[in-house]
């Protein structure tokens, strides 16, 4: 099926702001599914609550619209409960990094063979931008006017850390670096994770003099570095930059997989009790 | 010659395909609509239409047209 | 053929895994909690001996999130927790009965709030698991006294989850999920099994929410041939959000309609000694078991009093429970609690009929003689009722 067929032109145009990275990631996705064959049928994609948990508006595969933050927790029972599915699970940084937060490292540890887009804008962008655990420190959102005194997550680092197998960071800039991390990771068995770097120009971007559409967007070029060269800079030179490449690329036996073996130790017991 | 078509329904004129055309090929109507003018320096690269947030852009043609 | 049978002496929690199993169940994802967690255990050895799965999540949230997922996938599927673990489940219990998704969801009750005691036993979730997730919606709520309750009304739970596309709590409570009672194991004909219905239109024209009235439409599974929408907020028949006030009005009138105009297919009652009587218990779960004795004793003593056990505590078996109000001079109402369902049935009481509760909340369970007590305390006090 094409890429376009996987959208829901219908439902047009974008019900986002001017500017907003979603549907540059939205349309990256759909065009891996036409590279990898997926089908409406054989694939759910599920999301939280925010701007990107829109995303499923909008494509016309399964798919499953749960709360704010538990998208990963959904998509986990819609995966093991029939491992021949393509689950993809779409999160902002608000959704799967800051209230959702501990389903992704568990999801990561766990090893279940999920596809998770996150799209990382820095803020909330639906509730009006206030700072979420992303946000770097002593940028201004709505709710730290005087500048943010936390620390955001370095997301990428964070789910590697966890044990996921496949986990790289984009931006939506470098567009087409993007989209080769999202074939990848839906390649990946096993649980895999791509952050999308992206612009939100009505909030972030306008609360720190970004305020065109193009602004945010130039930042973020302006401020990234690759993994190899971000070796080179100091913590906290790092924490000010987006580094984007790839964290972890590896192999590693998936849940669904494992699980076979405890099918087949619990029918042998089973068996022997009789 | 490449032509990148612009669905002015879907378009909200945020300006990035042509803040980040490589090789400028954009002009912009007083409302934001971007055009496609300078038709002969694209290089068909595609940025323009993967990077567009609304999904509006086409890309036709080639060199040999 | 003779359907083989096993008779054994188990927890009210583990014949609760071999009832799901039994109903068709083959998902489970929980957090464990006490005193529930032997659910969990029971579930995480007997799953894969039936090619079902056991899930272990971070967390309660997770884990309701899991079984609507797994369920959406077309497995039945359940979990189990207590009163913490409940409490937070409310949030995603809302999902299941938005989304229209099957599952069941035990709640064997221990004292609360908060922590409270994890290893005693309350009723203090009854209205919780009525109106615990926010918003208009129809429940059922269905509540075992002994361990074969545990395994045959669980039969039930999943029946009325996949009849009606709705989350089916199992109202549990520490002294029905820990004690050891013998109970029959029983294979289970096809024909008590109840699956959703499927769709058999054609794939584009398969609407997930096309619901008749006071039904509800065939849920096609996840990687079947049909495209299937879920959605937790506000949708139309296809599953596409849709903030029309119409449309809002129709679907939550619906998630409450097509469970309380089955009011007679869902509410299950049980009724000892109500043909002759003076004094009605009213009673569920666990403390059911305190008022039979009392009726036992009382009646020894030459006193008419009978009991009504509310199976389905949700939708609230009000006919039966005006019944109870017409027929008998006083109604009590015995629960590990302040006085939760005492509520409804006071609310249903235009008879002048004498209502009062018997309620502890220390932990213990309630004596049969507190009951009787009770009874001697009612009679003297409407003497004149009486005579």
């Amino acid at each position: 099926m094409k890429a376009q067929e996987f959208l829901v032109k219908e439902k047009f145009p974008l019900f986002w702001c001017a500017g907003c990275g979603n549907g540059s990631v939205m349309h990256a996705i759909v065009r891996c599914f036409e590279k990898l064959n997926y089908t409406r049928e054989n694939t759910v994609v599920v999301t939280g609550i925010g701007c990107w948990g829109k995303g499923d508006d909008y494509i016309n595969t399964n798919t499953f619209h749960g709360t704010h933050g538990r998208a990963l927790a959904f998509g986990t029972g819609i995966k093991l409960a029939n491992p021949e599915l393509n689950v993809v699970v779409l999160m902002g940084d608000g959704d799967g990094a800051t209230i959702g937060g501990n389903h992704l490292i568990h999801a990561a540890r766990r090893n279940v063979d999920v596809t998770s887009i996150v799209v990382n804008n820095l803020n909330y962008g639906m509730t009006g931008g206030q700072y979420s655990g992303t946000t770097p420190c002593n940028k201004t959102t709505s709710t730290s006017r005087y500048g943010h005194i936390e620390h955001g997550f370095d997301l990428s680092g964070l789910v590697a850390a966890a044990g996921a197998p496949y986990v790289a960071r984009g931006s939506v800039y470098g567009i087409v670096q993007l989209e080769k991390f999202i074939l990848e990771a839906l390649k990946k068995k096993g649980f895999s994770f791509v952050e999308a770097i992206s612009q939100c120009p009505t909030h972030f971007g306008r609360l720190n003099g970004m305020k065109e559409p193009a602004g945010m967007l130039n930042w973020i070029k302006e401020n990234s570095v690759s993994v190899s060269s971000a070796n080179q800079l100091s913590d906290s030179e790092r924490e000010n930059k987006f580094i984007l490449g790839k964290f972890a690329d590896k192999e590693k036996e998936d849940y669904s997989t494992k699980y076979l073996r405890v099918i087949r130790e619990a029918k042998k017991i089973k068996e022997g009790g009789k | 010659m490449w032509k990148v078509e612009v669905n002015e329904k879907l378009c909200k004129r945020c300006g990035i395909c042509s803040t980040f055309c490589p090789v400028k090929v954009f002009t912009c109507e007083i409302d934001g609509l971007p055009v496609h003018t300078y038709q002969e320096k694209c290089t068909g690269c595609n940025l323009c239409v993967l990077r567009c947030p609304d999904i509006a852009l086409t890309l036709t043609g080639g060199k040999e047209q | 053929m003779t359907k083989k049978q096993d008779i054994r002496f188990i927890q009210g929690n583990v014949a609760m895994v071999e009832g799901a199993i039994a109903a068709g169940a083959r998902f489970y994802a929980g957090y464990p909690i006490t005193p529930s967690s032997e659910v969990a255990e029971a579930s995480s050895i007997r799953l894969p001996q039936e090619d079902g799965l056991y899930v272990q999540m971070e967390d309660e949230i997770a884990s309701i999130a899991a079984i609507i997922g797994a369920s959406a996938s077309g497995k039945k599927s359940y979990t189990a927790t207590s009163g913490p673990g409940f409490s937070l489940m409310q949030e995603n219990l809302g999902v299941a009965i938005m989304a229209e998704v099957p599952c069941v969801i035990i709640n064997v009750q221990r004292s609360g709030p908060s922590t409270g005691l994890a290893t005693k036993p309350a009723q203090g979730d009854f209205l919780q698991s009525r109106w615990g997730t926010h918003g208009d919606h129809g429940i059922i709520v269905l509540s075992p006294s002994t361990v074969q309750d545990c395994f045959d009304l669980m039969i039930d739970a999943f029946n009325y989850a996949e009849k009606y596309r709705t989350p089916v709590i199992f109202l549990a409570d520490e002294i029905v999920g820990h004690i050891r009672e013998k109970v029959v194991i029983r294979e289970v004909d096809e024909n008590e099994i109840i699956n959703r219905a499927q769709p058999d239109c054609e794939p584009e024209e398969y609407k997930p929410f096309n619901h008749t009235e006071n039904g509800v439409a065939p849920l096609a599974p996840f990687g079947d041939k049909y495209v299937v929408r879920l959605s937790g907020s506000t949708h139309d028949e296809r599953g596409f959000p849709c903030s029309r006030p119409d449309n809002a009005d129709k679907f939550i009138r619906h998630y409450t309609d097509k469970i309380e105009k089955n009011y007679k297919d869902i509410v299950k009652v049980r009724k000892y000694n109500l043909e002759d009587v003076d004094i009605t218990l009213v009673a569920f779960g666990g403390s059911t078991r305190s008022a039979l004795e009392a009726m036992n004793m009382a009646r020894k003593e030459g006193k008419k009093v009978g009991v009504l056990q509310l199976v389905t505590l949700w939708p609230f078996p009000e006919d039966e429970v005006i019944d109870a109000l017409i027929n008998s001079k006083a109604v009590i109402v015995p629960e590990m609690n302040l006085g939760q369902m005492i509520r409804e049935v006071k609310r249903l009481n235009d008879f002048n009929t004498v209502v009062q509760g018997v309620n502890r909340i220390d932990s213990m369970a309630i004596t049969p003689k507190e009951i009787l007590d009770k009874i001697a305390e009612v009679e003297n006090e409407s003497s004149r009722i009486f005579g």
